[in-house]
């Protein structure tokens, strides 16, 4: 199962290392990380999709509330929360195939943000159905190289994430 | 006033209230060990840079008090490293001051530059690189606030020489506020009285007490709930001394050498009293055996504690005490009349035994030392044999007084703890339960221990062996003893403590231990004992690995 989680630090230097030095040394695994500072210069955000059990969950959640460097840890849950990734693919094409390139582009909901001679530079964002979407319709013309900031998510309700110390841990 | 780096340093120890401090100078603290030759903190020079942070541990243990330890960049401080990692195991409050080389130099692989934030990270629970002296003040406040309170643990602390001869005024924060770090104290209210309530309804009730209740300081009330409501008692290595184990509710210890009364107990339990201690694999065996029938009520500080090993049904987090305090208020005595007599007979039936012969066996040894001291001691201990013959047959009847690395299980850290332990509590008699092996891995703080006129007994259970790797090797390995046998290698050890300056004993009769033992007593110096046993003794009852608990060999038998 993959988990996204939130975790909001303290924007300084070697915050990440602790991140993902807990997250290797207790066998978590991630499958992608993104990091950026937030509303409030101090606080760094970093969505984490994770891979586990709920008991797995559980304790990365757990152990990263440990970090003294983290504020605060968020479980999204599921119709609760959207989530986004960029991508940029270059791709190469042939005087033959330049218009279907184009066209499956567009198709795809992606935007040409250079071209060159012989390729392309797309640029795309969306949820994790619609990157896979894209990328299956443009790998027949054949994708030099694919490039993913990790995905960033933020949860629908109307209330605002502070930065207000861990929650009470009472259960 | 404006100070040097190296003046607020010693300022804020002097505000944290450090009486001793353990290290070892080098090029990249000479300014912090130039403003410590006149400084009212006593300095503890070691002999290597590990008993440095064993010391400060053994200190911390035996006193409560946060232990602090001082070592110069580079091998400085990587020797520090598993004294470190012991300590974080074991969660015990440590600050642990390192030099680094200078500012501008980091990351340049400069003379004697390692990066000990870096190395340190998974063995810390938090550690600093100070950039800028402004920070000094307030990193020092906020390490010794992370170290000792929630779940202690060390937290090193790393100063760039030219930092220490910078200046700045000095300003000592009065409080600590890190938005991240809020440890629970008080338990929630509804789950202790769930957890009262599962008290007062169990048949076979067990209180297992851990090293979090001597952390908290919580004897007294784990005591009172076990004898208010007849609740038997079983303790993990580093719990013993919570509860006294003279007492009839004792079981001792529990695990892979643990009683096979406390063993056959907890599997029959119905609940399970947890109270800082984790479910380590050396307690539960295999996990999906144990105790089937319990439901488990788990106090710990740490939420990460709780049901990462074992499902818990009644989770309080929250500092032993103070919960156990309120639980107190709340539990009704249950009916454990029947489960008492049960686990009265098995303590009757599978005491703790060994052959009691003409021989000298390490057993006696212990059961003598405990005689001799009326158990008023401070035991440390190494790792192998030695350990788990301490734990099984000295009777510890009070807190802080056990002083084992269990998490790590560190050879040579019995002897720097004990003199960690000694400067703490100068009147008590403090010994290192030693094997032959482990007490060589530090063996060069006798010159420590002598130079501060320390009274260790170093207590060598010698028998020419790596005897628990051995007993491993005998029992699942064919015999076949690969690199184990220490015979014919061994220095002279009463050579050794005179060449010291300390006194040597060498005892092989059995009639002359407790003599031995008494003359140690009276000795103010450090002494090391050196008693020949039975080589080939093995520690018993055992739980093969990965076998559950109540799987025992040698349970019932010598
Ligand atoms: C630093 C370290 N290295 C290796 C081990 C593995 N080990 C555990 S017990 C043991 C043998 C200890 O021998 P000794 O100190 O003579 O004690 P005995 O078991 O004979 O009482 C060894 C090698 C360890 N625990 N720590
Ligand atoms: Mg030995």
């Amino acid at each position: 199962m993959k988990h996204t989680i939130s975790v909001l630090v303290e924007n300084k230097f070697g915050v990440l290392a602790r991140i993902s030095g807990l997250f290797s040394a207790r066998g978590f695994n991630i499958s992608s990380l993104a990091v950026g500072e937030t509303e409030d210069p101090t606080v760094s955000r970093m969505t984490i999709v994770v891979e586990g059990d709920d008991k797995t969950l559980e304790q990365i959640k757990k152990q990263s509330n440990k970090l003294i460097d983290v504020i605060k840890v968020i479980d999204y849950r599921e119709g609760e929360f959207i989530d986004r990734e960029l991508i940029l693919i270059k791709i190469s094409f042939t005087s033959k195939n330049k218009k279907d390139l184009l066209a499956a582009v567009d198709a795809a909901g992606g935007k040409v943000e250079s071209s060159g001679d012989r390729s392309i530079c797309v640029e795309a964002s969306g949820d994790r159905a619609k990157i896979k979407t894209i990328l299956e319709l443009l790998k027949p013309f054949g994708i030099l190289e694919v490039v993913r900031t990790g995905r960033i998510a933020i949860d629908t309700t109307d209330k605002g994430l502070k930065a207000d110390g861990k929650p009470e841990v009472n259960e | 006033m404006k100070m040097t780096g190296a003046e607020i340093l010693i300022e804020c120890l002097k505000r944290e209230k450090v009486e001793v401090l353990f290290g070892y100078p080098g090029g990249q603290v000479l300014p912090i060990f130039d403003k410590l030759y006149d400084a009212p903190i006593k300095f503890i020079l070691v002999r290597h840079e590990q008993a440095a942070a064993h010391a400060a541990d053994g200190y911390a243990r035996a006193t409560g008090k946060t232990g602090v330890c001082l070592a110069t960049s580079g091998p400085g401080a990587t020797n520090l490293v598993t004294g470190i990692a012991t300590a974080y195991m074991d969660s015990i409050p440590m600050v642990a001051i390192t030099g680094q080389v200078k500012s501008f130099l980091i990351g340049n692989d400069a003379f004697q530059e390692a990066d000990i934030t870096g190395i340190t990270r998974p063995i810390t629970k938090h550690n600093y690189l100070v950039e800028d002296i402004k920070d000094l003040a307030r990193i020092m406040k906020e390490a010794f606030h992370i170290a000792s309170t929630g779940r202690p643990g060390p937290v090193l602390v790393d100063i760039p020489s030219d930092i220490q001869m910078q200046q700045c005024e000095f300003e000592y924060p009065d409080k600590v506020s890190i938005r991240g770090y809020n440890p629970t104290y008080i338990g929630h209210v509804g789950q202790i009285k769930r957890a009262a309530k599962a008290i007062s309804e169990a048949k076979k009730p067990i209180l297992y007490v851990g090293g979090g209740a001597i952390i908290s300081n919580a004897s007294e009330e784990v005591t009172e709930l076990a004898i208010n409501n007849e609740i038997p008692v079983t303790m993990t290595l580093l719990g013993l001394g919570a509860f006294p184990s003279t007492h009839e509710l004792s079981l001792g210890m529990l695990g892979m050498h643990g009683t096979a009364y406390a063993n056959h107990s907890i599997m029959d339990s119905d609940l399970i009293i947890s109270v800082g201690a984790r479910f380590d694999d050396r307690v539960t065996g295999k996990v999906d055996a144990f105790a089937p029938h319990a439901k488990v009520i788990h106090i710990d500080i740490d939420p990460a504690s709780v049901s990462k090993n074992v499902e818990v049904d009644i989770p309080i987090v929250g500092d032993a005490k103070l919960v156990l305090k309120e639980l107190n208020k709340f539990v009704k005595k249950p009916d454990t009349k029947d489960w008492i007599k049960t686990v009265a007979e098995w303590k009757n039936k599978y005491s703790l035994k060994y052959k009691d012969d003409n021989t000298l066996r390490p057993q006696y040894i212990l059961e003598q030392i405990y005689e001799a001291t009326k158990g008023d001691a401070i035991i440390c201990t190494e790792v192998g044999q030695n350990q788990m013959w301490a734990a099984q047959f000295f009777k510890f009847t009070k807190p802080r007084t056990m002083l084992s690395s269990g998490g790590l299980g560190t050879m040579g850290y019995g002897f720097p703890a004990a003199i960690g332990a000694q400067l703490g509590k100068p009147d008590a008699h403090v010994f290192d339960i030693a094997g032959d092996g482990s007490i060589q891995m530090n063996i060069q703080e006798l010159a420590t221990s002598v130079a501060n006129k320390l009274p260790i007994k170093i207590v060598i259970l010698n028998n020419c062996y790596l005897g628990m790797v051995r007993q491993w090797q005998e029992l699942f390995y064919n015999h076949r003893y690969s690199y184990t046998c220490l015979n014919g290698t061994e220095p002279d050890f009463v050579k050794l403590a005179d060449a010291y300056g300390a006194v040597g004993m060498l005892i092989t009769k059995k009639e002359d231990v407790r003599s031995a033992i008494d003359k140690a007593l009276a000795i103010n110096n450090t002494v090391i004992m050196d008693f020949r046993i039975e080589r080939e003794e093995n520690v018993y009852p055992m739980v093969p690995a990965g076998e559950a608990i109540n799987k025992m060999i040698g349970g019932g038998l010598a």
